[in-house]
């Protein structure tokens, strides 16, 4: 019988340190959007949170709970990361996302300048605090940025663009690197 | 020549450089150009129009002759200003605009021919022949007038974009920039302090004026320290605010390398800063202006605030002896700081008739200075004292008319800054750009003491006004009040041209030509002569020029009026604006999954769109990608092929109106699709249009997934989500992109089945999996998809998988079709395939066709509404005499079909107006053994049989052309049911 072989989005690319930043593959094993029916959004919250904890996010916000994660992704839309997704039928439009996304944690002090050079957002971490997200840019890549630490973040794009997200962060980087 | 004890450069330490190859030493902390005067250079240019000796005239950036070239071949950077380039080991610049050198230079020439080449002069001259102007006249004045040149080279230099957020932005680092920026910082504000100098300072660094008892740089230092020890304060050197944005925005460059030597090429030249802030405090100074006297441009004639940035910032002075020529007291201030380093001050004219002046020198009050020598350096002057004349030694002359402030930021939101009689100049609009004041010299407030208590003022008042409660205003440092006494003095009569703008050669004579020929409004007095539209964009001449311009008019300066400022402050590289996007950083990459497997077997990818898709798998002795395609399309049509469909677009749309929404954006009805079942669906736009094809599978009640074609993914997934959005949000639906989550590979050929059955948990068979069906598989024990659907006309399928097994899968399936004879195919054999079938793709959809015209119209259901129903209907759009689209195969000699040519009648004349269609699609078919094309041709439906006439006219190829169905290839459709 064969056997298919999963690959990493970032396969062989990462981990990588430069500088005062290291750049970590977040390995996805399952994750689903999470799209609430009309008016259903109260009782989707209520029937995550009692299977995995955590419940549906406010707009820019991240809920984790003993390895479960419900991130905002867009207006009536979170990405949930968990083991086994309880039944939503009738409640919420759930759709597979575990293989389509690219993430990338950086670590390090130099996280945050490392972000400045590609994400137009305002992430001092007065205003952008552990467990706030955004939907933004990195460069030209539509993004999801997450602050999950005082010195890191996590980075989400398409699969197909995860070359060039490793190459950005990795040229960002250097370029920081090198001041110093 | 180097004033020993004096200036903060390390005399310890030399760094050599070049200057047009000769080799000199300087210290660390110079600039360029304090190098070359403490080297002797006071020659250091020749100006854009006359090629007339120049020398440095500012200390700033606002420097607008010592315009040089720094490093070599593809990374030479020309125009850089001597005065702001920091001296390293090793620098190498070249001085512009001089052949075949700079003390020799042909072209000066034009300095002898300048009674005929006055402002207007190419206006006038240069206007007829018309021909002559592209070919000849323009490059000819391009040639001799100008600045540095670009190598030609490809720049490899790297660049590099930043943003930056903060809640006060302060622009400029002297008296009043550190005031503002500590009295915020210490109420807690978040602050960004930037300065384009490469040390914070301002003025401070070059006065020896006291603070708080210390000499002024000391006291900046100290709060400097005081401002770099606390977490809510960012200071930037070397960064220019070069401009102000809407919301808070501002532009901002960084010198990142360019202070050192290249080491690698990992350190950015120059960073773009994006800046954004709640509130921004100007306190960007002031600028010396110069005043315009016979021949006032020799090298060494430079402005006296900058003589004394050299000898008391950098210690140095460009010759021996200096004079003073000034209409205020800063001259006085000159000269003195010049005794007290020991400098010969061999002249003090003060244009003033009452002032008093205590300075041990030869003074000359109520005096003017009316000529100047020296070709390649000032050598004297001549000083004009109620009558009489006085020759005078000096190798420099220090040359102060005022002060203007730096009012350039406050002019970039349209705001034009007002006249102020008591300095002479112009000040800023309150309020001109949202959230900013402005402080200290930058309106008007030149003393040391006055710039603290206003920096002190505008910062409490900018914390005050971002909600910080208990602002405690600092004790003003105690430091010089002096009242800024001066006499306006713009221009000095005598013969000779006196200067105005140096960078782009405009003296006084052409403005009042300018006034003469009737170009008196200000905007047309700057155009008509280019004064202020260098890369110095008027810094030092704009008040000058205004003046002798209202003089000439008889108005006032204030209704004579100012030009705007504009975005940038200073230069800016292109290459820094669009840092990151230099070759591929242009755009993101979207690999497939199968990428690194094609690549293997030595596929040249293509773009279609961001994706790369494999062109075509060349074979052992394959020499041209004819022969690989033709290889693969007979391939798939006798066995069978694999093909990575991954990129076009697929997207999930699930709720309880999901077979309603669809019904709405499709013409033909998907609510009646069976679960397990796929359709071919077409969309419109609302205007009648055809907006994209696919097809739609339902895979339970509530729950379809429809395709789009690759290249309209994004657009179709934006048209949803409008719908969904902004027309009928009263259905209940979510429509969730899953392009990305599933690899999916196409299996064509008569073979297909097989392969699939090797690698399917369970085998399918017809009744099974029937033509258009799908259901969910195992693949190889791992939870797929499966489509019973074709691009090419074959039996073939399209097996799904998550996308972290697509490249095992594809693999699998490519190693598993070889064993039936097939093999993979590229994009090449899949535009045939589709073309052989008369199937239709963006080149035919390509936004100007409509149902009707691909012979859709039928699909267009009349039992529902649809997006773009109604205007599709219009007259015009149904009309038979529409082009349609057709098949064409050759039927002359020439053979060969090409897309893009356009359709005639067999006998007409080829031009536009015999126009009948055009060819979108063409091939070569190994399966029908001849060139085949799609096509538009007017009323073509009713056209089959007949003979058209083909021709290319950018290729130069004429063919002759039977038009038939655009189903080349098994018009019954026996081979998909199989």
């Amino acid at each position: 019988m064969v056997k298919l072989i999963a690959q990493t989005p970032c396969e062989g690319q990462l981990p990588m340190t430069i500088g005062d930043v290291t750049l970590t593959e977040v390995v996805i094993q399952t994750a689903w959007n999470v799209a609430p029916f009309a008016g259903k959004e109260a009782d989707v919250s209520k029937a995550l949170e009692a299977q995995s904890g955590v419940g549906f996010p406010a707009a820019n916000r991240m809920l984790t709970k003993a390895g479960s994660r419900s991130i905002w992704v867009g207006a009536g839309r979170a990405l949930v990361q968990c083991d086994g997704l309880p039944e939503l039928s009738g409640l919420a439009a759930v759709t597979e996302q575990g293989d389509a996304i690219a993430a990338v944690r950086l670590d390090g002090p130099a996280a945050e300048a490392t972000l400045a050079r590609l994400v137009p957002l305002d992430l001092r971490v007065s205003t952008f605090k552990r467990g706030h997200t955004a939907r933004s840019f990195v460069g030209h890549m539509a993004a999801s940025v997450t602050r999950v630490g005082a010195e890191a973040f996590e980075v989400m794009v398409m699969r197909s663009m995860a070359r060039t997200l490793v190459h950005e962060l990795e040229e960002a980087a250097k370029g920081l690197a090198a001041r110093a | 020549m180097r004033l020993k004890g004096k200036g903060f450069p390390d005399q310890q330490r030399s760094v050599p450089f070049t200057f047009d190859g000769e080799r000199m030493t300087g210290h660390a902390g110079d600039t360029l150009a304090s190098a070359l005067l403490g080297n002797g250079v006071r020659l250091v240019g020749r100006s854009f129009k006359y090629h007339r000796p120049r020398g440095v005239y500012g200390a700033g950036s606002e420097e607008p002759n010592a315009l040089v070239t720094i490093g070599h071949g593809a990374a030479a950077d020309p125009n850089v200003r001597a005065t702001v380039q920091e001296l390293y080991e090793g620098l190498e610049a070249r001085s512009q605009n001089r052949w075949p050198s700079l003390k020799t230079d042909v072209m000066a020439v034009n300095d002898l021919l300048s009674p005929f080449l006055g402002a207007g002069f190419y206006y006038k001259t240069f206007m007829w022949p018309r021909s002559f102007w592209e070919k000849l006249y323009e490059p000819f004045i391009r040639r001799a007038a100008g600045l540095g040149a670009l190598s030609g080279d490809h720049n490899e230099d790297r660049y590099e974009r930043a943003f930056a957020f903060c809640d006060l932005l302060v622009i400029g680092a002297g008296p009043a920039g550190l005031m503002a920026a500590l009295t915020a910082a210490r109420a807690g504000v978040d602050v960004i302090l930037a300065d384009e100098d490469s040390r914070m300072g301002g003025r401070l660094l070059s006065e020896t004026t006291e603070v708080d008892g210390k000499t002024g740089h000391l006291w900046a230092d100290d709060v400097l320290a005081e401002l770099r020890g606390m977490d809510n304060v960012r200071l930037m050197t070397r960064t220019t605010v070069f401009g102000a944005y809407d919301q808070g925005t501002f532009g901002a460059l960084e010198r990142v390398g360019h202070h050192k030597p290249r080491k690698g090429d990992e350190l950015p030249r120059e960073c773009f800063w994006r800046i954004v802030a709640q509130r921004s405090i100007l306190c960007a100074g002031a600028l010396e202006r110069p005043i315009a006297f016979p021949n006032n441009d020799r090298p060494g004639i430079m402005s006296a605030s900058a003589v004394r940035s050299f000898a008391n910032r950098y210690g140095v002075v460009g010759a021996p002896e200096v004079a003073v020529f000034a209409n205020n007291d800063d001259a006085h201030r000159t000269a003195r700081d010049l005794i007290a380093a020991g400098v010969k001050v061999s002249a003090l004219i003060d244009s003033r008739d009452d002032v008093e002046v205590k300075v041990d020198a030869p003074v000359f009050t109520g005096a003017r200075v009316v000529q100047t020598s020296g070709r390649l350096g000032l050598e004297g002057l001549t000083v004009e004292q109620g009558g009489r004349r006085h020759g005078i030694k000096a190798g420099v002359l220090a040359m102060s008319g005022g002060w203007n402030p730096s009012v350039h930021l406050t002019c970039h939101m349209n705001g034009r800054p007002v006249w102020d009689a008591g300095i002479q100049s112009f000040v800023p609009r309150d309020g001109a750009i949202p959230g900013m004041t402005v402080a200290g010299a930058a309106r008007g407030r030149f003393s040391t003491a006055a710039c603290l208590a206003d920096g002190a003022e505008q910062g409490a008042a900018a914390a005050t006004a971002l909600g910080r409660k208990n602002v405690i205003s600092p004790d003003v440092p105690h430091a010089e009040g002096a009242a800024y006494r001066h006499q306006p003095l713009w221009a000095v009569e005598g013969r000779g041209r006196k200067w105005i703008d140096f960078q782009n050669d405009v003296h006084v004579k052409d403005i009042k030509l300018a006034a003469q020929e009737n170009f008196r409004s200000v905007e047309h007095m700057k155009r008509y002569t280019t004064q202020g539209m260098a890369t110095d964009q008027g810094k030092n001449s704009n008040v000058v020029a205004l003046a002798v311009l209202a003089d000439a008019t008889g108005r006032g300066i204030p209704e004579t009026g100012t030009t705007t400022f504009r975005p940038p402050y200073s230069p800016v590289a292109i290459a820094a604006l669009g840092a990151g996007a230099q070759g591929k950083g242009f755009a993101p990459q979207r690999f497939t999954t199968s990428h690194a497997a094609s690549i293997a077997r030595g596929a040249p990818m293509i773009e279609a769109g961001l994706w790369y898709r494999p062109s075509y798998f060349p074979a052992t002795g394959e020499k041209t990608w004819r022969e690989a395609c033709d290889r693969e399309v007979q391939m798939v049509r006798s066995t069978v092929g694999v093909c990575d469909v991954s990129t076009l677009g697929k997207i999930d749309i699930q709720g309880p109106d999901a077979a309603a929404f669809l019904d709405f954006v499709y013409t033909n009805t998907m609510s009646t699709l069976k679960v397990g079942k796929v359709r071919y669906g077409l969309m419109l736009r609302e205007d009648g249009y055809v907006l994209d094809d696919g097809t739609c599978s339902r895979l339970g009640e509530m729950h379809f997934v429809i395709t789009t074609t690759t290249a309209a993914a994004a657009l179709v997934m934006r048209h949803l989500d409008f719908v969904a959005q902004a027309l009928r949000p009263d259905l209940d639906v979510q429509i969730v992109s899953v392009t990305e989550q599933w690899a999916q590979f196409g299996v064509v050929g008569a073979k297909s089945r097989e392969v699939l059955n090797t690698i399917l948990d369970k085998p399918i068979d017809d009744d099974s999996m029937p033509y258009m069906g799908c259901a969910d598989v195992g693949v190889a024990g791992v939870s797929g998809r499966l489509f019973r659907i074709s691009f090419s006309g074959e039996h073939a399928y399209e097996v799904a998988v998550p996308a972290r097994f697509g490249d095992s899968l594809y693999r699998l399936l490519v190693a598993n079709a070889e064993m039936f004879g097939g093999g993979p195919y590229g994009m090449e054999a899949l535009n045939v395939l589709r073309i052989e079938k008369g199937f239709i793709t963006h080149a035919e959809i390509h936004g100007r066709t409509t149902a009707f015209d691909i012979g859709m119209d039928r699909m267009i259901s009349p039992k529902k509404d649809c997006i773009g129903k109604t205007l599709a209907r219009r007259d015009g759009l149904v009309d038979e005499g529409r082009e349609q689209l057709v098949g064409l195969k050759p039927a002359g000699a020439v053979k060969q079909l090409t897309a893009g040519a356009h359709l005639f009648d067999a006998g007409a004349v080829a031009t536009r107006e015999n126009d009948q269609g055009y060819v979108t699609s063409v091939c070569y078919s190994p399966t029908v053994e001849s060139y085949l094309g799609l096509a538009f041709l007017k009323n073509g439906r009713a056209r089959h049989g007949q003979t058209v006439r083909l021709v290319d006219h950018l290729r130069g190829i004429e063919a002759l052309c039977i038009v038939c169905d655009p189903v080349f290839f098994d018009p019954e459709g026996g081979r998909l049911r199989g």
